[in-house]
């Protein structure tokens, strides 16, 4: 009785797991599915990759794409060590103040310094950008359905438009963008755009993976601890249910 | 009923306040159908999430910041800066889901085991009103992180009113505080999100006074003969409580640390922007089926009427249902016309997801309309036709009759 009533109740679950994507608007653009080093319960992320597509991320998209959110000294965690989290930092001049005079003046950023944005305001993004918004990068990986494999596919995506179809001045046809035409020119047009210095080499599909993993580790740097507390907390549950039932059973022996 | 203690500070103590007595009352010896089975676990789970809500909610307040502009970077303050801040926030966000999974099963139970019949019509009235103020608590939260959905979701929930004839528009202006939705709102919806909860701890207190006024109901419906159908509630029950809790638990955890999102909507990640409205506005799945209610009527204030309707025909349900039988075990016909509902619930959840176009807004409407026939036309006429099979004369021969005979 009780393993078909908790198989029911499994069975709901799962079945709610599965419905809740496919309450996604429909739109027949089919996405390739990527392996990624964290999607799986016991994934993790791969610091190579974080520490290509950090560079990827500052000498390409910082260009225009704010990451107000996350910190220089957060990058602790995808492996680079203090001093070179201070020269990373350091390489930004950031406006503080007022100091004791009263006035605004300009210091080099430190670790705990959020990233500094690559415009002063929001109007000054879209009057360097044809009036169009870089979107701050910082949640993208989460803000998307299926984000990684979405923000790879985008920037790979990058074709000439199909026959017939006008693409306006300052607008780009993307086979995966929703509508198809996107603002952004394609940000990764060659091969070696990027010098790695691990000696990977920077081909259009190895950097549009790396800077997919850094924007997912941007949008949930606490990833690989709640992947790991999961097994500790799983494994004692299962271990509590079975001598709970156990328990059960004795107690309930003498009442059938 | 005398207190099973020789401790003196406690016998002192319960002779002028008699907390240990009422908990020995209540916790320990009430006397419980001995036949409950594991859908009896869902009260307890459902209180278990409330205080688990409550606990999480508490700490995510003292992080929080119910402010326009710094709302949703203080979400993720807690997300990246507060310690263990990820998982108070994802069992908060998660819990809510498993709060209205385990309330559902709840209700159903209810509905398939004819718990509501006399004398527990008054309990299952308040477990109404505890399901809308879930909802009503469901939905403010939802709007506190003030990402796209949030914003859309209280745009369009709160212009809902506006369907009413005259007084529409003034209570919305009134729910708004002002002439949009905007910090005005996030504030009230903050300060009644912190308190719809402990409104929800009294009336859960009621439902259990009323619940304790007979007892519970059993998966056989009948009433307990005497003694000997009835077991102490602690050890049996607390025990296959936590057997139960500990399951729920276990689905729980895999939701908060292996899919903490896959629940929620990509949409909320994304600030919210008056701007920009997001191509589907789609509330949380568990309000899906009333959307659905709400969109299959081409008239917005009769959809809005009806949605209202789906919770408050409830209200009618002791006296719609005119079996003199409880259990569905019983009732060869409703139990069928039961799991059509279940169904048609799963329906109207769907559909509730789909834009209302083609298909799935047919659906809707087809799923609508079996929802209010069910209550109003089909449980009289079932409760009048059916001949339901013989009950058993008491709990403990139909307890021990099947154990005789493997024997």
């Amino acid at each position: 009785m009780m393993t078909r009533v908790w198989f029911t109740a499994a069975a709901a679950a799962t079945m709610l797991a599965l419905a809740a994507p496919a309450f996604a608007a429909g739109d027949e653009i089919v996405l390739p599915k990527q392996k990624w080093s964290f999607s799986a319960p016991f994934g993790t992320f791969d610091r190579g990759e974080l520490q290509r597509g950090f560079q990827v991320y500052k000498e390409v998209c910082a260009a225009c794409h704010a990451m107000k959110l996350v910190a220089y000294r957060s990058l602790r965690d995808i492996g680079f060590s203090e001093a070179e989290v201070k020269a990373i930092a350091a390489a930004n001049e950031v406006t503080d103040g007022p100091n004791d005079d009263g006035e605004m003046f300009q210091r080099p950023a430190a670790p705990f310094d959020r990233f500094k944005s690559p415009f002063a305001n929001d109007k000054a993004a879209r009057a360097a950008n044809g009036g169009s918004l870089p979107p701050d990068l910082s949640l993208m990986a989460k803000a998307r359905e299926h984000g990684p494999d979405y923000l790879k596919a985008l920037m790979i995506g990058y074709e000439k438009p199909p026959a017939g179809m006008k693409v306006p001045d300052g607008q780009y046809y993307n086979k995966y963008f929703p509508g198809h035409l996107i603002a952004m020119p394609a940000p990764l047009g060659q091969e070696g755009q990027v010098g790695y210095e691990d000696g990977t080499k920077a081909t259009i599909e190895q950097m549009s993976h790396d800077v997919t993993a850094f924007m997912m580790w941007a949008a949930e740097p606490k990833l690989e601890a709640r992947h790991r507390m999961g097994i500790g907390v799983i494994g004692f549950l299962l271990l509590l249910t079975g001598l709970l039932i156990a328990l059960k059973r004795r107690i309930w022996a003498n009442v059938h | 009923m005398s207190l099973a203690t020789d401790n003196k500070l406690i016998k002192w103590i319960d002779y002028r306040l008699p907390i240990f007595s009422m908990a020995q009352h209540s916790l320990i010896d009430y006397p419980t159908p001995k036949n409950l089975n594991y859908w009896w676990n869902f009260g307890s789970l459902a209180g278990i999430c409330l205080v688990i809500q409550i606990v999480t909610g508490i700490v995510l307040a003292m992080h929080y910041t119910p402010h326009v502009d710094l709302a949703f970077n203080s979400v993720e303050h807690i997300m990246r800066d507060v310690n263990y801040g990820w998982l108070i926030r994802y069992v908060h966000a998660n819990g809510a889901s498993m709060f209205f999974v385990v309330v559902y099963i709840h209700i159903f139970r209810g509905l398939y085991f004819g718990s509501y019949q006399a004398p527990r019509e008054i309990l299952w009235f308040l477990g109404v009103v505890i399901l809308l103020l879930m909802i009503a608590t469901a939905f403010m939260g939802y709007v506190l992180p003030w990402g796209q959905m949030s914003f859309w979701g209280a745009t369009v929930i709160t212009n809902l009113f506006s369907a009413f004839p005259l007084v529409g528009e003034p209570i919305v202006t009134w729910l708004w505080g002002g002439f949009a939705v905007d910090n005005a709102l996030l504030n009230r919806f903050f300060s009644l999100h912190y308190l719809l909860p402990f409104v929800l701890v009294g009336v859960v207190m009621l439902h259990l006074v009323a619940l304790h006024q007979h007892g519970s109901n059993n998966p056989l419906g009948i009433d307990r003969q005497g003694p000997q159908d009835s077991i102490p509630f602690h050890p049996y029950y607390t025990v296959k409580d936590m057997v139960g809790l500990a399951v729920f638990l276990l689905v729980f955890a895999l939701f908060v640390f292996y899919a903490p999102n896959l629940l929620g909507h990509a949409d909320n990640y994304i600030p919210a922007n008056p701007l920009v409205t997001p191509a589907h506005i789609v509330p949380e799945w568990y309000f899906l089926p009333f959307y659905a209610i709400l969109r299959a009527v081409p008239d917005k204030l009769g959809g809005v009427l009806l949605m209202f309707a789906a919770i408050g025909i409830l209200l009618l349900l002791p006296w719609l249902d005119t079996s003199k039988v409880r259990s569905a075990r019983f009732r060869p016909v409703y139990k069928w016309f039961f799991w059509v509902l279940v169904a048609d619930c799963v329906i109207l959840l769907v559909a509730g997801g789909k834009p209302p176009e083609g298909f799935w807004l047919i659906m809707s409407r087809v799923a609508t309309a079996y929802y209010f026939i069910h209550f109003i036309v089909l449980l009289p006429f079932i409760g009048w036709f059916e001949t339901p099979l013989p009950q058993p004369t008491s709990i403990t021969q139909a307890v021990l009759k099947p154990a005789q005979e493997k024997a």
